[in-house]
């Protein structure tokens, strides 16, 4: 079957979804990661790996977080990095993504990591670049964030390396969390045995069992005994309408406390992408307390991220594929 | 051919790491560096004959390399482990087989992204002649010339014990890409 992410050998070409990415990808994503991690704890926080390359991250939704890590990402990886807050520049005055994408191939850029509010938009962009040119999706509308799945299965990894005995839930908003996707198609290819959603009906896609997730509409319940709770960040911006009655209530039947982080295994770990709204999804007792591993998912995107385009640096056309130099 | 035995050639190179290490000028701060694979086998056993404790660290060059844009990154990285301070220490960089010296090169710079260190020894199994960089080992266990289509591997076996293999590859040409990242 025809997969746009892989090239004719099987190896990355493009990260635009984490569903139809093979279990092998997956892994070798995440073991290259953990090279990385190490990077950064150096007195010199760079490795020439992309040297002379042009990363390009095109936003065209606002996402300084997301943006600040993949340039951090790419610098550390020796590359030159161009930021375009597109939304904020030539989409205004009238141009389409198309020609801006163009644009930036007529100026030699090599990587382009991709945000857009509508879904499909990094396939899209796939589609039309030349085959030297890799495209990272950074979140397109509802449907995929997939550097961000796998940096919170990166984090699950390091902290619970047995993947084939862990209970995960998610809670939360995952009716309108392209983190949520992301993360239920990575926990179940790497063979995670029970992911859990826990969240009201009114923030639940139609269908969300299909995915292979137990699906729970109260959260002590579905706490019981979890080894790992990723809280979802509740989308306020997203919110047409009176799906909630309000912040308030919303915390005390969703929010994550002390006393209800005690249904979970003592060792559990809580997650959350950020932003946090705290006193909203999460206490902050629980959000600064010693199970949270909030912090460490940052450090780890980075190295994640790097992972994601080292793999995907080297996809170079074969005619460079001449005499090389030699290995010892 | 007849290959050496790679474990005559360790206890070599470890006698001659002794001597060097013996120097109280360079004792204190003298650090053991193994390069993965075959590098951090052969550190692990000189460290196990040593009667003090020395740092030590492992490196896997492969983010440094200078084939990465043909050959991507290789399958199976090892992360690099340098839990010392570099600075100023007198480094023994530790290979198994020493052939364009790209891997050393690659290494070195590796080394320096963690710190200036005073000077870098480097030791080997089996120097295999073709150096393509002015770098060459200053410890050695043996020189064999081999052809470039040639390949000498080290691998260990379960109970520890070094092993030599070579492998000629017919098709031979530029490609030395199967040689692997030795």
């Amino acid at each position: 079957m025809y997969n746009p992410q892989l090239d004719a050998d099987g190896n990355l070409k493009h990260l635009l979804s984490i569903e139809g990415l093979p279990k092998r990808i997956l892994n070798q994503i995440l073991d290259t990661a953990e090279t990385f991690v190490g990077v950064a704890e150096r007195d010199i926080k760079k490795v020439p790996l992309l040297r002379g390359k042009t990363v390009c991250n095109i936003f065209f939704e606002n996402s300084t977080r997301t943006r600040t890590t993949f340039e951090i990402a790419a610098k550390r990886l020796s590359a030159d990095v161009i930021n375009l807050n597109v939304g904020t520049s030539s989409q205004s005055k009238g141009e389409t993504i198309l020609d801006t994408v163009d644009n930036l191939i007529a100026m030699h850029a090599d990587m382009f990591v991709v945000r857009h509010a509508q879904s499909g938009a990094a396939h899209f962009i796939a589609q039309h670049v030349p085959d030297n040119i890799s495209v990272i999706n950074a979140g397109d509308g509802r449907h995929a964030h997939p550097t961000q799945g796998l940096l919170d299965v990166f984090t699950i990894r390091r902290y619970k390396p047995d993947m084939h005995n862990l209970r995960v839930a998610l809670v939360g908003d995952v009716l309108h969390s392209r983190v949520a996707r992301s993360e239920i198609h990575a926990l179940t290819t790497l063979g995670v045995p029970e992911v859990r959603v826990i969240a009201p009906k009114t923030l639940l896609p139609t269908g969300i069992e299909k995915m292979g997730v137990q699906v729970f509409h109260d959260l002590k319940a579905g706490l019981k005994d979890v080894d790992v709770i990723m809280m979802l960040r509740l989308q306020n911006e997203r919110m047409n309408g009176a799906m909630l009655p309000s912040a308030q209530e919303y915390f005390k039947t969703f929010g994550l406390t002390q006393e209800k982080l005690k249904l979970a295994k003592p060792d559990a770990i809580v997650m959350h992408p950020g932003p946090m709204n705290r006193g909203v999804e999460i206490d902050s007792s629980v959000a600064d307390g010693s199970q949270s591993v909030i912090l460490p998912q940052v450090t780890y995107g980075i190295a994640v991220r790097m992972a994601v385009m080292a793999l995907l640096g080297s996809g170079f056309p074969s005619s460079l594929q001449s005499s090389a130099g030699g290995t010892a | 051919m007849q290959l050496p035995n790679p474990e005559t050639l360790l206890s070599d190179i470890s006698a001659k790491i002794l001597t060097q290490l013996a120097n109280p000028d360079l004792a204190e701060s003298s650090a053991l560096v193994g390069i993965h694979s075959g590098g951090v086998w052969l550190m692990q056993r000189i460290l196990s004959q040593l009667k003090t404790e020395i740092p030590y660290g492992t490196l896997d060059a492969a983010l440094y390399r200078d084939d990465y844009a043909q050959r991507g990154l290789k399958a199976e990285m090892q992360p690099s482990n340098i839990a010392f301070n570099v600075q100023d220490k007198h480094i023994i960089l530790i290979d198994d087989i020493f052939y364009t010296g790209r891997t050393t090169r690659a290494a070195m710079n590796e080394l320096f992204d963690y710190g200036r260190p005073a000077s870098i020894t480097l030791a080997v199994l089996i120097n295999r002649g073709g150096a393509q960089l002015p770098i060459a080992p200053q410890i050695v266990g043996a020189e064999i010339l081999l052809k470039p289509n040639e390949s000498l591997q080290l691998s260990q076996d379960t109970k520890g014990k070094l092993h030599l293999s070579l492998e000629t590859d017919d098709v031979s040409a530029t490609d030395d890409a199967k040689a692997s990242h030795v």
